[in-house]
């Protein structure tokens, strides 16, 4: 499903040049469950970005479900990622004005989506994600494991079959941070591609393959 | 992203953040009352005008001595020699023109009006009977100039109703002998009130036959003819036949300048038509600055809403849409302000309208049309920097809390 060849990322800071990724080469299935661990500053989130399409890398290629989404325009990657891929962030990046529904719709309103499926999906998503009763409170008003799975029903929107999380517990607690991984697994379990960054080795640990990156090369990849 | 989903969008961007919001609608807002009220003013004055000459009969013409440069306009600026006088006989001679249906001409000066101890200075009119008709005048009580031998007269009078009240007050003044100068007349009828028109107030003037004001003033040479066309039709066909009347007279000189309510009309249509676009021109400035005011906001805003662009970019925006979700707020902003301005400006219209109640202030539809399309124009304008600006945004960059 994901194939990476010989992929490097470099930044360029003033006249040094920081090297994020060096070389990599990785092959993802779909339905894949994968961890990536390693220190602060490994390139981990460097990886997700790439992986999501948000970042384009210096060098090699990136194929997905067998198309070369190396060099697509920027509009084109816009598409991929409305339809294949959901994105979660430690911070979980809702949008504070919008209620929980809303912000779970917006994907699919900047899919143009016609108001009734909207609506169909919605309700499903919020029945699925625990959510029913809080569709129409704001963030403020949410706990952090409620936002979160307000950003995971938001990025399992439009159906994609790649979902990337980085640190997703990273602002909750341990019990909190849990019932997130438990969330994400369900969508794993649904058939889901799903990669987690993560530095909590116990979360690493629930994955079936485990990536261990240091200093922008792969220094472990256990199954 | 379907247009109401874009609507709503940006509502509730502009819902959240009040006080931003209701700066730029207030700046903007003002820049349309401005334009709306300042044209009002421009086209009140142009309509006032309108109406004052609209009021002296679409049928007249009017000649007065001496050749004006500019046809149409009043007449001031004269060329060459002193010019020939128009004279009773020069008159007398455009009965001759078939599209002439009758003329007054016309004699002014100033008189001493005494009554007893009371005395008044008035303007005194020399003319003849048909000068009612040609004017277009009724009167209060009483007859008009008896008709007649332009040549003779009877010492006869007929007064304004303002002069009529300052120097009879409750008598009645007909058949009354007063004096002008060292003649004596009889008052043989009043004016109706009628007011003001073209800055020459008919209340206040006293009207006797053309020879006395003749001998009064010493005088053979008229101030004016007025001449009334069998039909408007017939307007351009009369004014040839009297500059050629004349001509024939003053030895194929042309030294005479024909006015026409038309002509005259066009040309005060054209001036304050042109200082109305001017003026409103002047007051949509300011919505260009309103402009200014709404790129600053949205380039802080395009700032603060960082995160949100980014996040939008990863869950697949593309860079239009984020461009359509700032272009989308600036228009509801823009319209928002037009429809606040509009409003406000009609009130300032009607403000002014009960200050000056003779003055027929009315915004014109083309400034309206115009004002609203200057604020979305320049609200669009001025956001294209900030829009692109947003649609840039590296959404890793975004999303990150470097
Ligand atoms: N936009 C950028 N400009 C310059 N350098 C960058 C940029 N983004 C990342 N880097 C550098 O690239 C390297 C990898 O960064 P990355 O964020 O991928 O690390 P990480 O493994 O996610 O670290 P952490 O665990 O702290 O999140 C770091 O040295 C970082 O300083
Ligand atoms: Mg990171």
């Amino acid at each position: 499903m994901i194939r990476l060849t010989g992929i490097a990322r470099v930044f360029r800071v003033g006249d040094e040049e920081v090297h994020a990724l060096r070389g990599i080469n990785l092959a993802i299935e779909q339905g894949e469950y994968l961890s990536i661990m390693g220190p602060s500053g490994s390139g981990k989130s460097t990886l997700l970005n790439v992986l999501g399409l948000l970042d384009r890398p210096n060098a090699g290629r990136y194929e997905l479900n067998g198309r070369d989404v190396t060099h697509l325009s920027d509009d084109e990657l816009a598409r991929v990622r409305r339809e294949t891929i959901g994105f979660i962030f430690q911070s979980f990046h809702l949008v504070p004005r919008l209620t929980a529904g809303q912000n779970i719709e917006l994907p699919m309103v900047l899919a143009g989506l016609a108001p009734a499926e909207r609506r169909r999906r919605l309700d499903r998503l919020l029945a699925d994600y625990g959510l029913t009763a809080r569709a129409d409170h704001r963030p403020a008003q949410l706990s952090g494991g409620q936002c979160q799975r307000v950003a995971i029903a938001r990025a399992m929107a439009m159906g994609p079959t790649l979902i990337l999380a980085d640190e997703p517990t990273g602002n909750l607690d341990r019990h909190t941070g849990q019932e997130v991984m438990a969330v994400l697994e369900r969508v794993h379990q649904d058939g889901g591609t799903v990669a987690v960054v993560t530095h909590d080795p116990e979360i690493g640990a629930r994955a079936r393959r485990r990536l261990r990156l240091i200093d922008g090369e792969i220094a472990e990849d256990k199954r | 992203m379907r247009f109401p989903d874009l609507f709503r969008f940006a509502w509730q961007v502009l819902a959240g953040h009040r006080a931003r919001t209701a700066l730029i609608l207030l700046a903007m807002g003002i820049g349309v009352a401005a334009v709306v009220t300042v044209s009002a003013i421009g086209e009140g004055a142009r309509r006032y005008v309108v109406e004052q000459f609209g009021s002296l009969g679409t049928n007249l013409v009017i000649i007065l001595p001496g050749r004006s440069e500019t046809a149409g306009a009043m007449p001031g600026v004269l060329v060459g020699k002193t010019p020939r006088e128009l004279t009773l006989d020069d008159a007398l001679a455009l009965k001759r023109s078939p599209a002439v249906l009758r003329f007054a001409p016309l004699i002014v000066g100033a008189g001493d009006v005494r009554l007893g101890s009371r005395n008044r200075e008035t303007p005194v009119l020399g003319t003849t009977a048909e000068f009612i008709q040609v004017r277009q005048m009724d009167l209060a009580r009483g007859v008009f100039l008896p008709a007649g031998d332009p040549r003779h007269s009877q010492p006869v009078c007929v007064i304004g109703a303002t002069v009529a009240a300052e120097l009879f007050g409750a008598q009645p003044a007909l058949g009354q002998w007063l004096r002008i100068g060292d003649r004596r007349f009889r008052v043989i009828g009043v004016l109706a009130r009628q007011g003001e028109s073209l800055g020459f107030n008919t209340d206040e003037i006293v009207i006797i036959p053309l020879a006395a004001a003749q001998a009064l003033f010493n005088t053979e040479a008229l101030f004016r003819v007025l001449i009334e066309a069998k039909s408007r039709e017939r307007v351009p066909e009369a004014t040839a036949d009297i500059e050629e009347i004349i001509r024939l007279r003053h030895e194929g000189e042309r030294d005479i300048t024909v006015i026409t309510q038309d002509a005259v009309l066009e040309t005060f249509d054209r001036i304050l038509r042109a200082l109305t676009l001017a003026v409103g021109g002047i007051a949509a400035i300011s919505l260009a600055v309103a402009g200014i005011l709404i790129m600053n906001v949205m380039l802080i805003s395009v700032t603060q809403r960082r995160k949100e662009i980014g996040l939008l970019k990863a869950i697949g925006a593309t860079g239009a849409q984020v461009r359509a979700i700032f272009f989308t707020e600036a228009i509801i902003l823009a319209l928002g302000a037009a429809a606040l301005g509009l409003f406000v400006g009609k009130l300032g219209e009607l403000a002014i309208g009960q200050a000056f109640p003779l003055i027929p202030f009315a915004a014109p539809w083309w400034a309206l049309v115009a004002a609203s399309l200057t604020a979305v124009i320049t609200s669009v304008l001025f956001t294209v920097a900030p829009a692109r600006r947003a649609a840039a945004l590296d959404p890793v960059v975004a999303l990150s809390r470097r």
